[in-house]
């Protein structure tokens, strides 16, 4: 037992009125999907009693928990609500789930990012449902006269043995919710947990697979009509004049102009990225009219100067330098040679330079990964409809209290009359981290005085900016004469940024280590992709020891399990960011349910392991190559992310984590030349589709008892590297440059 | 513009487009079916996937014009309730992360267990090679294809 406080987030568990859901239909189907006999029995409830932002009670007893975060595709929304439910010890047959607006005053982090809904939500989520509990059973001890200490609760049923008594929660719903809200609560041990790791289903799945409008982009309204934008041809072009007039006379056109979206001088946040704020807009009646029209735009543009950004960079001031000029692969390529030569040391252990002096065997590899597009399958959109000083938006974004912020500024209009309602992103990982097209949208719903839905094209999605950075990496170990790691050096850097990490492991398990990062500024936006940084860090990481422990005449698993026993032993430095002791154990799980070390004829093993996100993942991949073809027969995982709220949704995140990454790895690439990306669609832009997945995946959790961390992105970064060493035990060569397919059919 | 009028989900409806405009904004633009995705708009995502004559067709390049006098089905009238065996399937193994694509891939499927009620892995791989989803639930929706198919 464990004892929280409300007054921490005090807001969150205090006493609201009228906070505002879209959900009740939505919900409504979902009862009906699971629980059918619950959907007779339980209707919708004549009156709701608010207890705090987070839940409400009918007074027939069914129970509404409201979300705080938005949902694309982790299911937050079904995880995150069984924290609630959990602590208030509601049946979850009984649980109705609503997404919550964007409400700063009554919830905490409503962000989609870094894997950390659940981790950092956890004991918010479940004092929450505590908070309610106690004021239920507070309720009824007042009722009976009883003492509190005597009244139990189970799955909705309020009981005090004594006296026989016995209620559900709809009975004291009404005078609970007038109760005063304690100062603490008691929160439950976890090996009384009955929802929380237990699998339950997706709440929204019916209406996912009837179709139901969910995501920002089916959004309608009365009197809405379609903007749809042109941005330069090139990244380094800005709009220089524009002839509007053929397409505005087209049918269903109702205007053609220019918009500046973010103003030259706002000083930016890190997430108000923007490649383009001069754009020209259209406005029409239909999309497909507004795609013709848009076709038929006659714009001329020149090159755009150099310039500087201001940015607040989480409170500190920065400047981000964006360079004129075209730029090509080759350029950059050139470029990130010559700033690697002048890197920043990052981190230095020992005597790097002495240990290599002295090494028996040196192995040196370097390694790249190029820029990539997120590729949410639902294209970027908002809704939008400014009415003088009203704003109403809807759309799919993972950070909207961080956006809303330069919306306020670029129309004058205070945060409180902004109202912005999150719709189901069709996926995020990253992208939708950077909404400036919930400015653009308004932006034009302002000039045009009507409700707006923006829509990018495919095409204006990838060749628009913000991508994933492009990264190359050199690592270089000394092994001594009884092969031994003495010393280890890793020099990474990237255009425009840097994805050294460089705390993290072999840190902390080498002597001599040296760390250096390097950066070269660039006109190409880039952002927070899937796992930022550690998607390419732990490729060329994880490749990169399965080479050494090959030199060292090792097994990469027994290699990786010696450092971190030392790391463990006797760590050198004290920034190590991880724990040695709980990345051996995940190891040894990966370990032990790939019965590793037996071989089997014809299949080629990879070993990876990685942590970040707070998480630890280790994978074994098993793989045959079949008339040129490669074909993924088994990825196994093993995952240590603590507690795991909600076991098959968990399994499923990670075997998504582990097909996007093969994807990825294999597939994934965007280059440029003079400024223009490579590939705009579908038909360019390879992504791994059913085929090329692997025939099985197995996914297993490290049970420690630790309180839950990140499950989005740890299992993603890991899988690049063993693909890599898989491919590499099938045809004899190392894989160093991202996508992996260029190498396979040269 | 020109007047049309299509047999969508068993219902005779009439609509006022330009005849080059495609099924997939006849449906999400102009009748409210939005179920049927836009995702790439050029037939290589399969978010888009509706049955023309019970054949699965990318609805981003079928054109209004030629949609006439065909039977159209889109996942709004795969089953009345939400029910149908692949529909099930799908809560079952409850596959959808995001859910974007999923209506695509349920339309590919439905056809696919219509015209091959036991399909082989590679029937069903090559049946699902024009949907993309970016979560990775391929694993899921190859299962539960099986599983439609089983209890179809």
């Amino acid at each position: 037992m464990k004892t929280a406080s409300t007054k921490i987030n005090r807001r969150s568990f205090l006493k609201v009125s009228a906070l505002s859901g879209g959900g009740m239909l939505l919900s409504l189907n979902w009862l009906a999907a699971c629980n059918p006999k619950q959907a007779e029995t339980l209707t919708m409830p004549k009156e709701w009693f608010q207890f705090n932002g987070f839940i409400k009670i009918g007074e027939n007893g069914l129970v509404t928990i409201m979300s705080p975060n938005p949902e694309g595709g982790q299911n937050v929304k079904t995880s995150m609500p069984m924290i609630v439910a959990e602590e208030l010890d509601v049946a979850w047959e009984n649980v109705i789930v609503e997404q919550a607006d964007l409400d700063t005053k009554y919830f905490t982090r409503q962000f989609i990012g870094g894997s950390q809904a659940i981790r950092s939500g956890y004991t918010n989520l479940r004092t929450a449902g505590a908070t309610a509990r106690a004021m239920l059973v507070a309720a009824a001890a007042q009722s009976w006269n009883v003492p509190a200490s005597e009244i139990t609760i189970k799955a909705g049923t309020i009981t005090h043995k004594q006296s026989g008594k016995s209620a559900h929660f709809g009975e004291f719903a009404s005078l609970a919710a007038t109760m005063p809200v304690p100062e603490e609560v008691q929160l439950k041990d976890s090996k009384d947990f009955g929802i929380i790791g237990t699998s339950k289903k997706n709440v929204e799945a019916k209406n996912i697979v009837t179709g139901k409008p969910l995501f920002g982009i089916d959004t309608k309204r009365e009197g809405m009509l379609i903007a749809m934008l042109v941005h330069p041809p090139a990244i380094g072009k800005k709009l220089k004049s524009l002839d509007g007039s053929k397409a505005k006379n087209m049918p269903g056109i109702r205007e053609v102009f220019q918009i500046k979206s973010l103003q030259d001088d706002y000083k930016r946040t890190f997430f108000d990225t923007a490649q383009f704020t001069d754009l020209v807009a259209i406005v029409g009646e239909s999309t497909w009219q507004v795609l013709q029209a848009k076709k038929a735009i006659q714009a001329e543009w020149e090159i755009q100067e150099g310039y500087e950004e201001k940015r607040d960079m989480f409170g500190r001031e920065g400047i981000r330098v964006v360079p004129k000029g075209l730029e090509s692969s080759a350029s950059q390529e050139q470029a990130m040679i010559e700033a690697a030569k002048n890197p920043q040391t990052q981190r230095k252990d020992g005597n790097p330079e002495a240990a290599f002096a002295k090494a028996t065997k040196i192995i040196e590899r370097s390694y790249t990964g190029p820029f990539l597009a997120h590729n949410c399958m639902e294209p970027m959109n908002f809704f939008a409809h400014v009415q003088g000083e009203k704003v109403e938006c809807a759309g799919p974004l993972q950070k909207p209290e961080l956006t809303e912020q330069a919306l306020s500024s670029r129309l004058g209009i205070s945060l409180e009359n902004i109202d912005i309602k999150m719709t189901r992103l069709g996926g995020g990982y990253g992208r939708r981290s950077y909404a400036h097209w919930l400015i653009e949208a308004a932006v034009i719903s302002q000039k045009m005085n009507a409700p707006i839905k923006l829509i990018y094209t495919r095409e204006d999605e990838m060749t628009g900016g913000i991508y994933r950075s492009r990264y190359q990496a050199t690592y270089k170990a000394a092994l001594d004469e009884n092969n031994e790691l003495t010393a280890f050096h890793v020099n990474a850097g990237g255009l425009p940024e840097n994805p050294l990490y460089a705390d993290r492991f072999p840190a902390g398990a080498v002597a001599n280590y040296l760390a250096e990062g390097w950066e070269v500024p660039s006109n190409i936006t880039t952002g927070s992709f899937r796992a930022p940084r550690s998607n390419f860090m732990a490729c060329v990481e994880q490749s990169f020891l399965d080479e050494v422990a090959e030199a060292a005449g090792k097994d990469p698993i027994d290699f990786r399990l010696e450092l971190l026993a030392k790391a463990k032993a006797n760590p050198v430095g004290e920034r190590n960011d991880y724990d040695p002791g709980r990345f051996a154990e995940v190891i040894k799980l990966a370990k032990e349910k790939s019965n590793w070390g037996q071989d089997t004829e014809g299949i080629s093993r990879g070993f990876s392991a990685y942590f970040c996100h707070n998480s630890y993942a280790a994978q074994v991949l098993d793989l045959k190559i079949v008339d040129g073809q490669v074909k993924i027969d088994k990825v196994i995982n093993a995952i240590d992310c603590g507690l795991v709220v909600n076991p098959d949704a968990a399994k499923n995140l990670c075997e998504g984590a582990v097909i996007d990454g093969i994807g990825t790895a294999m597939f994934g690439e965007l280059t440029f030349a003079d400024g223009v990306a490579s590939k705009s669609n579908f038909d360019s832009y390879r992504m791994i589709r059913m085929k090329e997945a692997p025939a099985a995946i197995e996914t297993y959790f490290v049970e420690n008892g630790e309180d839950p961390s990140g499950l989005g992105e740890p299992a993603y970064p890991p899988v690049f590297a063993a693909l890599a060493n898989a491919l590499y035990k099938a045809n004899g060569k190392r894989f160093y440059d991202q996508p992996f397919i260029n190498q396979l059919n040269s | 513009m020109a007047q049309y009028n299509l047999t969508i989900n068993g219902k005779s409806l009439n609509v006022d487009v330009d005849p080059s405009t495609p099924m997939l904004w006849v449906l999400r633009d102009h009748l409210d079916l939005v179920g049927t995705k836009f995702g790439c708009g050029i037939a290589q995502c399969g978010a888009c996937t509706i049955h023309l004559d019970g054949n699965a067709v990318r609805s981003c390049q079928l054109p209004v014009s030629a949609a006439e006098n065909a039977e159209i089905t889109t996942i709004e009238g795969i089953s009345e309730k939400g029910d149908h065996p692949v529909q099930k399937a799908w809560l079952e193994h409850d596959v959808p992360q995001c859910g974007y694509c999923q209506a695509g891939q349920i339309m590919s499927a439905t056809a696919l267990l219509k015209s091959n009620p036991s399909p082989s892995d590679e029937d069903i791989d090559n049946a699902m090679n024009g949907n993309i989803c970016r979560c990775g639930t391929y694993t899921r929706i190859k299962a539960a294809i099986k599983t439609a198919a089983k209890s179809a």
